[in-house]
């Protein structure tokens, strides 16, 4: 029998040649991650108490994102603590006002097929989107791994997703993943990997790979792999990597607990309507509600890719005057190459107000959380109630397409209307 | 940390997730502040009417969403005896172990609120009082039985790392 990616990834750092899904296993982390909010400002107190002594300077990143730019005085002291503990553990890599922390690690080089990474952030996942074996924990937890750089796991059962077709016009990674949410559930993958493949997915660029993997904890799923191939290799050449990298695949004869084909080439736009990411319905059947905001951004769809979108979609158009969109490009690099690209000036044009790279109110932390009874269409990951602020508001997820033809509606939109007819 | 909990139980449906038990618009306050508004987006009573020992019962797929410590961080504050669910999220059920905060997998439906449970965390055992029945639980891994029985991950790394 061989073996899936997520266990050729654990037998590694658990320096075995073979584990198999079901083993507990003590592995060594290659990257660790932890932002500001759920970061040394959680762990300090615990960390210090066993001894306060990294097992690895190098090996673990944080970034603050989540309460940045400050919107409270309690926000402004948790980024505080976290500047001065990544300054005081000589850290080599701290990142501030760069953008979320998912983005961030894989634009600079630390996310790496084959790795294992563990972050405070149950979007962790994301990393999969380059083939590694990335997960969320909790704070607690992460005193243990900050010491030893060590935890158990146990060996995760595999879904294999196989998306074949040509994706269709109007059509983008959040809507695979939202109808693989659907055909999953929310709790359906507890427990398991899911490994995303077919020829729909080598289709998809770097950027659409990550909206995958990122969304992967929606269906409750330990994480969320894409086999790397050249396109990741490439990308993480560009990010200065030049390390020879594992180019890490699931063996033919591997086994997965279930293997669920998908046809990409009849899939609609897809959209998540409140109170739960499996209630996902095709556009058509949401198309009309009034919405009172539009979110583009966050590290699920705020990367460049995305904003392309937007801009071809509201390009010498205006927003509705009913509402208002804000625009969070995913990483302080994406800003500079969408105002580079004349984006921003399109964006802003039309409408739409332009916020700086952060977690933002995707979480409900900062700048453009809603009210009671507001509606929200909104390009993130989670539309759980109170997500986005109060709980009596609602939040709907779609792709970004989706979130800027509703940005020019008011109301939720099919975008295929507002797209030229070029075959992606 | 007792092995043997027995509580009031306070009964919920499925899918509470992270953003019910600890907003994320709240997470900057000191716990107790962020105490006062769990469960709030379901139940504007909670906070007011839980007690020191009384049991959270709830549907499937409890604690789903982020990886937030918060969650227990507050339900803890709470001193709530114990959470028993038909399935917990991945995340928050780890989370809880690590934090010494007990969690018990059964099948929940014929619980009802007001129920007096009594729970032998180790064995995974829950005896309904009320109803003079009892379930019979998912069991908790061999590995993590040690640490439970230390009171959580801290006290259990305290000891491999020799610290007193």
């Amino acid at each position: 029998m061989g073996m899936t990616m997520s266990e050729k990834i654990l037998a590694r750092v658990s320096g075995q040649s073979k584990v198999s899904a079901g083993d507990i296993v003590w592995v060594k982390v290659d990257i660790v991650m932890m932002h500001d909010l759920l970061g040394p400002w959680m762990v300090d107190g615990g960390f210090r108490r066993l001894g306060g002594q990294l097992f690895d300077k190098d090996k673990v990143v944080v970034v603050s994102d989540h309460c940045t730019p400050p919107a409270t005085v309690q926000q402004a002291d948790i980024l505080k603590f976290t500047r001065d503990w990544a300054r005081n553990q000589d850290l080599t890599y701290y990142y501030e006002f760069e953008g979320p922390c998912h983005q961030v690690i894989v634009e600079h080089g630390h996310v790496r097929p084959g790795r294992l990474i563990l972050g405070t952030d149950s979007h962790t996942c994301m990393a999969g989107g380059l083939g590694a074996f990335a997960t969320g924990i909790g704070s607690t937890e992460m005193i243990g791994v900050l010491l030893t750089g060590e935890t158990w796991l146990k060996v995760p059962e595999t879904i294999k997703v196989v998306w074949d077709g040509k994706i269709p016009h109007g059509v983008y990674a959040k809507d695979l993943i939202l109808e693989t949410i659907k055909d999953i559930g929310h709790a359906g993958a507890t427990y398991q990997s899911i490994e995303f493949s077919g020829e729909a997915i080598k289709d998809l660029s770097i950027d659409e790979r990550l909206v995958l993997s990122n969304m992967a904890v929606e269906a409750g799923a330990k994480t969320g792999l894409i086999e790397p191939d050249e396109k990741v290799a490439n990308y993480l050449r560009s990010k200065g990597v030049d390390e020879e990298l594992d180019l890490i695949r699931s063996d033919e004869n591997a086994s997965f607990s279930r293997v669920l084909y998908k046809d990409a080439s009849i899939l609609e736009p897809q959209v998540a309507c409140p109170h739960e990411v499996d209630n996902v319905h095709s556009v058509s059947l949401v198309e009309g509600k009034p919405v009172d905001q539009v979110y583009l951004g966050s590290c699920t769809n705020g990367r460049i890719s995305d904003l392309r979108i937007a801009a071809e979609i509201l390009k010498g158009k205006k927003i509705s005057k009913n509402i208002r969109c804000l625009v969070v490009p995913a990483s302080q690099q994406i800003w500079m190459q969408a105002n580079k690209e004349g984006i921003l000036d399109i964006l802003t044009e039309a409408g739409c107000i332009v916020n700086m790279p952060s977690c933002g109110a995707c979480g409900g932390f900062t700048s453009g959380v809603i009210g009671a009874g507001e509606v929200v269409m909104s390009s993130s990951n989670r539309n759980f109630r109170g997500r986005m602020g109060s709980p009596k508001g609602e939040v709907y997820l779609g792709s970004p397409a989706t979130v800027a033809a509703t940005a020019i509606e008011g109301k939720i939109t099919d975008p295929r209307k507002y797209l030229s007819m070029e075959v992606r | 940390m007792s092995f043997i909990i027995r509580g009031r139980v306070w009964k919920y449906g499925d899918n509470i997730n992270t953003d019910i038990i600890s907003p994320g618009q709240y997470m900057s306050l000191p716990v107790e502040k962020q105490a006062e508004h769990a469960m709030e987006a379901i139940d504007s009573t909670f906070s007011q009417k839980i007690k020191a020992g009384d049991i959270l019962v709830a549907g499937s797929n409890f604690g789903s969403g982020s990886s937030r410590e918060t969650a227990q961080m507050v339900l803890k504050h709470h001193k709530i005896g114990a959470i028993v669910a038909t399935s917990f999220a991945r995340i928050f059920y780890r989370n809880s172990i690590n934090v010494g905060l007990p969690v018990v997998e059964i099948d929940t439906s014929v619980i009802q609120e007001g129920d007096d449970l009594e729970i032998d965390l180790l064995i995974g055992k829950v005896i309904n009082r009320s109803q003079g029945t009892e379930y019979k639980g998912t069991k908790l891994p061999e590995h993590l039985i040690e640490m439970v029985k230390m009171g959580g991950l801290e006290p259990y790394l305290a000891k491999k790392l020799n610290i007193s």
